[in-house]
């Protein structure tokens, strides 16, 4: 069967900066996909590109069967579109963003009734059908967003950060929302995160930093590569720590989120032994079994948190040249 | 799963396949790849319509949700009509032979009403500035639509709602002394639409290059009121200093309030006097330009700012 995402060697840039350089992978029909990365990694650039909105500056891109660079127009009508920030009216009423949604597209209108009833009732927001959406919550406008992404019943469903911006329990909900979907419509989905324990809802991962994909596995086998648990010191003599640790372990330890981290075969023998043979003073530990925040850590040496603080140094770095250029 | 039902297996001509593709960049070389499945052209065409009508009604639906901006919209052609016509109706009486016998009021009444439809097609073409602030510009730029279809219906449904609105300050029309003629409120909605799409044209053209809502002041400071004030509106184009004259003879809405006065004029009763003063007074030289190449200037102008905006929408990504 067809791929319903194939990208050969994309690349875009944006002046001197390489935003996505040179990306492959393919996305199986029904698969949902994750693309898992700091900010600033090149997540949104190629989802730009697969929806039609960026043109690749190399490489090529298939969706649904059609060249996302020639066949534009066969692309965007096989796509639905979840973006990070609203592209609702705020003036229309639910029902009438979803109709507005629905005759751009070309939803037959003896489909289009059913339709809209059946895509809003899944997100729950039928009873709200007639509320303007300036009134509507957070998470409601995300799920009306969802709802319409939908509505024109697309191959492949693309969602950008769908939860960004959201507290947990909405998010939450949202996930609830999608896992739902995937179980009745067997759609495509491909979708961007930065949030680790999300991107563990997904079939396949690739782990994007800097503009390249690092890795692309299922989450399990993502974990299975780190194989180890991560355990966290405190103290108040970090370097000393991360000495002593190389000298009696022979570990080596890095500092990330102000802890001294290592990586152990099993947390729960080595914690004893730690307390026994560190003469440096310890307030607190904490081990956690591998998460996909590891494995990030475990492919480019860094958390997701370290890497977004220097990708937003390097996007404000290309934004500032971008303004001297525009003059 | 519901594909689109307009799209057939036929085999088409490549030249007809061609036609299909026309979102292809130029200069990208179109894949050999034939696509499973071809719309026939008919469907195309039935889609672009179906963009212009719903983005149409998007504006309508906006227009009729906010009554507030409809009742405070007329404000300002009333403020001008009532209180700045009736105040310099007293002047103009005393300072134009027979001038006496016609109205001020009566002279500004096709100024003010163009005047509403310039601040009402600009404000609703430029709101494109806010439809890409808050997103929604994006949920129709990524529609499997021509673009030129959506700068259509938002070009429509902004000349709609701001001839709506002119309508509003025409019903006033007998408070200054314009008849309630069927063939003059005619010619007066006609020239008002025309005048609508022109306007909104230009709005569009010149929202495509505006990124910040910020720039919606400039656009009212050094557009709106410059073509307000040179329109001949508030005063005849005639006997102005020279560089005066050649600036409201370059205004595209002089070619627009002039027709609307000469008809509001061949429908008032006044004395030949009078009418050579405020009627006819767009010239170019001596030459009185006839009303049927002032509308098609009027609408030359439109289609020229309708093609950049369609341009400037369809290189947009």
């Amino acid at each position: 069967m067809e791929s319903a995402i194939e990208v050969h060697d994309l690349v875009r840039r944006f002046g001197d900066l390489e935003a996505v350089r040179g990306v492959s992978f393919d996305v199986e029909p029904g698969e949902t996909f994750g693309f898992l990365g700091p900010n600033g990694a090149g997540k949104s650039t190629t989802i730009s590109m697969l929806c039609t909105l960026l043109v690749p500056s190399a490489g090529a891109a298939r969706v649904a069967g059609f060249d996302v660079a020639a066949q534009r127009a066969e692309v965007r009508k096989r796509i639905g579109l979840v973006f990070q920030d609203t592209t609702l009216d705020d003036y229309l009423t639910a029902s009438e963003n979803l109709r507005f949604h629905a005759e751009l597209y070309g939803v037959p209108r003896s489909q289009a009734a059913e339709r809209l009833q059946d895509v809003l009732e899944m997100v729950g927001l039928w009873e709200r059908r007639d509320g303007l959406v300036r009134t509507f919550s957070g998470g409601m406008k995300r799920r009306l967003e969802i709802a319409r992404g939908l509505l024109h019943s697309p191959r492949v469903l693309f969602l950008d950060e769908p939860t960004v911006g959201l507290d947990p329990q909405t998010r939450a909900h949202i996930w609830d929302y999608i896992n739902e979907l995937r179980r009745r419509e067997s759609i495509t989905m491909f979708l961007t995160t930065h949030y680790m324990d999300e991107a563990e809802h997904c079939d396949r991962i690739a782990i994007i930093d800097e503009g390249r994909i690092v890795v692309i596995d299922t989450p399990e086998a993502l974990k299975g590569t780190v194989g180890r648990d991560r355990v966290q010191l405190h103290t108040p003599d970090p370097d000393s720590a991360i000495a002593a640790l190389g000298e009696h372990f022979g570990l080596e330890a890095t500092m990330s989120e102000g802890a001294v981290t290592v990586y152990v075969p099993s947390g729960e023998q080595f914690v004893p032994r730690l307390f026994g043979e560190l003469d440096v003073t310890i307030s607190a530990v904490s081990i956690a079994r591998p998460t996909l925040d590891d494995v990030f850590m475990d492919y480019t040496g860094r958390t997701i948190r370290d890497a977004e603080a220097s990708a937003s140094e390097r996007m404000a770095g290309s934004m500032w040249m971008r303004a001297v250029r525009r003059r | 799963m519901t594909e689109p039902v307009r799209e057939t297996q036929a085999a088409l001509p490549p030249a007809v396949v061609e036609d299909l593709l026309p979102d292809a960049r130029t200069g990208t070389r179109r894949h050999q790849a034939t696509p499973a499945s071809v719309r026939v052209a008919g469907g195309r065409w039935r889609d672009d319509l179906r963009a212009v009508r719903v983005v149409w009604h998007r504006e309508l639906i906006r227009f009729g949700r906010n009554r507030l901006r409809i009742i405070t919209s007329l404000a300002q052609p009333v403020l001008f009509l009532f209180v700045l016509g009736t105040g310099l109706s007293s002047l103009v009486a005393r300072s134009v032979p027979g001038g006496g016998g016609v109205n001020f009021r009566t002279f500004m009444f096709p100024g003010v009403v163009a005047m509403t439809v310039l601040f009402t097609a600009m404000f609703s073409s430029v709101s494109i500035v806010w439809d890409r602030e808050f997103g929604f510009l994006r949920e129709m730029l990524v529609a499997p639509v021509r673009r030129g279809a959506l700068v259509a219906g938002k070009c429509a449904g902004g000349a709609t709602v701001a001839t709506l609105q002119a309508l509003i300050m025409l019903a006033l029309a007998g408070l200054v002394h314009v008849p309630y003629s069927p063939l003059l409120l005619l010619t007066l909605a006609g020239e008002m639409l025309l005048a609508a799409l022109t306007i909104t044209a230009l709005g569009t053209a010149l929202a495509s290059r505006m990124a910040q809502v910020e720039s919606f002041q400039v656009v009212m400071q050094f557009v709106v009121l410059p073509l307000f004030f040179l329109s001949g509106a508030l005063f005849p184009l005639k006997g102005l200093p020279g560089w005066l004259s050649v600036l409201t003879r370059l205004d595209p809405l002089a070619y627009i309030v002039d027709p609307m006065r000469r008809a509001v004029f061949a429908h008032v009763h006044t004395t030949p006097a009078v009418a050579q003063t405020f009627g006819a007074t767009l010239t170019w030289g001596s030459w009185t330009l006839p009303v049927g190449l002032e509308l098609g200037l009027t609408a030359a102008f439109g289609t020229v700012m309708l093609s950049l905006a369609v341009f400037a929408f369809s290189r947009t990504e």
